[in-house]
């Protein structure tokens, strides 16, 4: 009860760093099908990577390996070093759909599987994402861009190493988008975890991204830096440029 | 010309009448039914008045028959309800998380459901007799197939999704069951709740009018003998009390257990 009134300071919980993701030759089958083929692709600890492509290219699966979601047909991920093996515990997944429990209050929901200090760290998880008042609140009644922010809160409370970022800003309007955008680039760049955000938006890749990978067939297509000084503007001409060139990349296939 | 035509408004006093007219109609039928019998036009042998009816409710439970008969239906009821439910619940979870167990045992419960258990009557007498095991292995078997289905598809039907999104964050297998596929499976689980609570007194009913020596079916029977309507009236409406009561139970269960739910009416 007096928690939604406490600010806590950074220091308190802030401590995570990012993991360093390394896959070697990674190739996905499902029967016949062949989804990603003989992958490698390093991510260095606090990198934001965002992976592009379009339907089907096998970039979700990308996704779903880190998360130790699926196991891969051939090759190895290592993470920090580690050859994993089972679900990513060090890896949070934020979904497309934010997968929030209808039957739990929204601090509930970030409290998930938590087992220390549980309501310290969900009303600050909640601080973070600016939904701290709505905590007692059941999810049913947020807007999607709430369920979505309630849904990176309780991917941010644990303080993972990993984020997996799985089309999180597919389904909100253009401008809850842009709010939210911002609100993971912030985050990120407080809590300094390595991101990897799968997307269809190749302008939100840009933004958000410090390298953006196309990956085409089950292979990686392009590997682009973007070397663009942030907070980054949507409509300046080297966003506007690097957009082109990933787009034109894309199609040209 | 019109202000001529305009009818002085009749203001109905502030009355929540929202509550008031859904009582309207059968007190009126109530009302009707009285003066009817009042006046001859319905026998008493087929239908006593309804002060009839209630003189009879007074005078058994003054001498303490009423109660005694009630409380050994809800016995009956209860006992059933509990051993049935809980048979029903264990099949329904068990086969709604594993998918051998559906292979198992799936096809042949629903192959004995599929038998109305009142036609089991003949053979349970053979195997039970007519005392209270007969009338508890009846309910049982009432309640248990709502309950069963009912679980079984609650469970079924829980988004994926949400139980891909418990194993990601971390929840070992008990907490997946108790923090996602319990919760998630719970209105689905009332529903058949609900059922096999409406089974629950037909079953009593028609087990208690056919072999009995106490209980309210036993009431009625008893009474239909001696030509006491009365009491026979007496005997219908105390199941239909009763079964009002379970359900209300369930409401409120409802309101306690799920009321995230939008059948919850959340505001």
């Amino acid at each position: 009860m007096t928690y939604t009134q406490t600010s806590y300071p950074q220091t308190q919980f802030t401590t995570a760093s990012g993991t360093h993701v390394w896959l070697n030759g990674v190739t996905k089958a499902f029967g016949d099908l062949t989804v990603l083929d003989n992958l490698s692709l390093e991510i260095f600890p606090g990198e934001f990577v965002a992976v592009v492509g379009k339907s089907g290219c096998g970039k979700s699966t990308l996704l779903r390996l880190l998360a130790g979601l699926e196991t891969p047909t051939r090759g190895e991920i290592a993470l920090d070093g580690q050859c994993l093996k089972g679900l990513n515990a060090k890896a949070r997944v934020m979904f497309q759909d934010s997968r929030l429990l209808p039957w739990r209050k929204v601090i509930q929901n970030v409290a998930l599987g938590l087992k220390e200090q549980a309501r310290p760290r969900s009303h600050w998880a909640l601080q973070q994402v600016g939904l701290d008042s709505r905590a007692k609140d059941w999810t049913t009644v947020l807007s999607g861009g709430q369920k979505q922010r309630v849904a990176l809160a309780r991917a941010l409370v644990t303080q993972p190493h990993l984020l997996l970022l799985d089309e999180p800003l597919g389904a909100l309007d253009a401008l809850t988008r842009i709010d939210m955008q911002r609100l993971i680039e912030t985050l990120w760049q407080e809590q300094q975890f390595t991101a990897l955000l799968v997307t269809h938006d190749v302008e939100e890749a840009v933004m958000l991204s410090d390298r953006v990978i196309v990956v085409q067939n089950g292979r990686i297509d392009l590997d682009l830096p973007i070397n663009l000084p942030r907070p980054r503007h949507v409509g300046s001409p080297g966003l506007t440029e690097l957009k082109q060139q990933i787009l034109r990349q894309i199609l040209q296939n | 010309m019109a202000t001529t035509l305009r009818r002085p408004t009749t203001r109905l006093p502030a009355l929540p009448w929202d509550r008031i007219i859904p009582w309207v109609v059968p007190a009126a039928l109530i009302l009707l039914w009285q003066l009817l019998a009042q006046v001859g036009v319905i026998n008493s042998r087929i239908l006593p008045a309804p002060t009839d009816v209630v003189q009879a409710a007074i005078r058994l439970t003054l001498s303490g028959e009423l109660l005694k008969h009630v409380g050994i239906s809800t016995w009956r009821a209860v006992v059933g309800f509990l051993i049935g439910g809980n048979i029903g619940l264990f099949f329904g979870v068990l086969n709604g998380v594993s998918r051998p167990a559906e292979l198992l045992a799936d096809s042949s419960i629903q192959m004995i459901r599929n038998i109305p258990h009142l036609a089991m009557i003949p053979l349970v007498i053979l195997w039970f007799g007519i005392g209270d095991e007969a009338r508890i292995f009846l309910v049982a078997l009432g309640v248990l197939f709502p309950i069963y289905v009912n679980t079984f598809y609650g469970i079924r039907a829980i988004d994926p999704g949400l139980i891909e999104m418990g194993r990601v964050y971390g929840l070992s297998r008990r907490q997946l069951f108790s923090q996602v596929i319990l919760p998630g499976a719970l209105p689905s689980i009332l529903v058949g709740l609900r059922y096999a609570l409406g089974n629950m007194w037909l079953t009593l009913i028609v087990a208690e009018t056919i072999a009995a020596s106490s209980g309210i079916g036993y009431m009625a029977m008893n009474a239909r003998e001696f030509m006491q309507t009365d009491v026979v009236v007496v005997a219908i409406l105390l199941y239909a009390l009763l079964g009002k009561l379970a359900d209300s139970a369930v409401r409120w269960l409802e309101k306690l257990t799920i009321a995230w739910h939008p059948s919850q009416n959340l505001t």
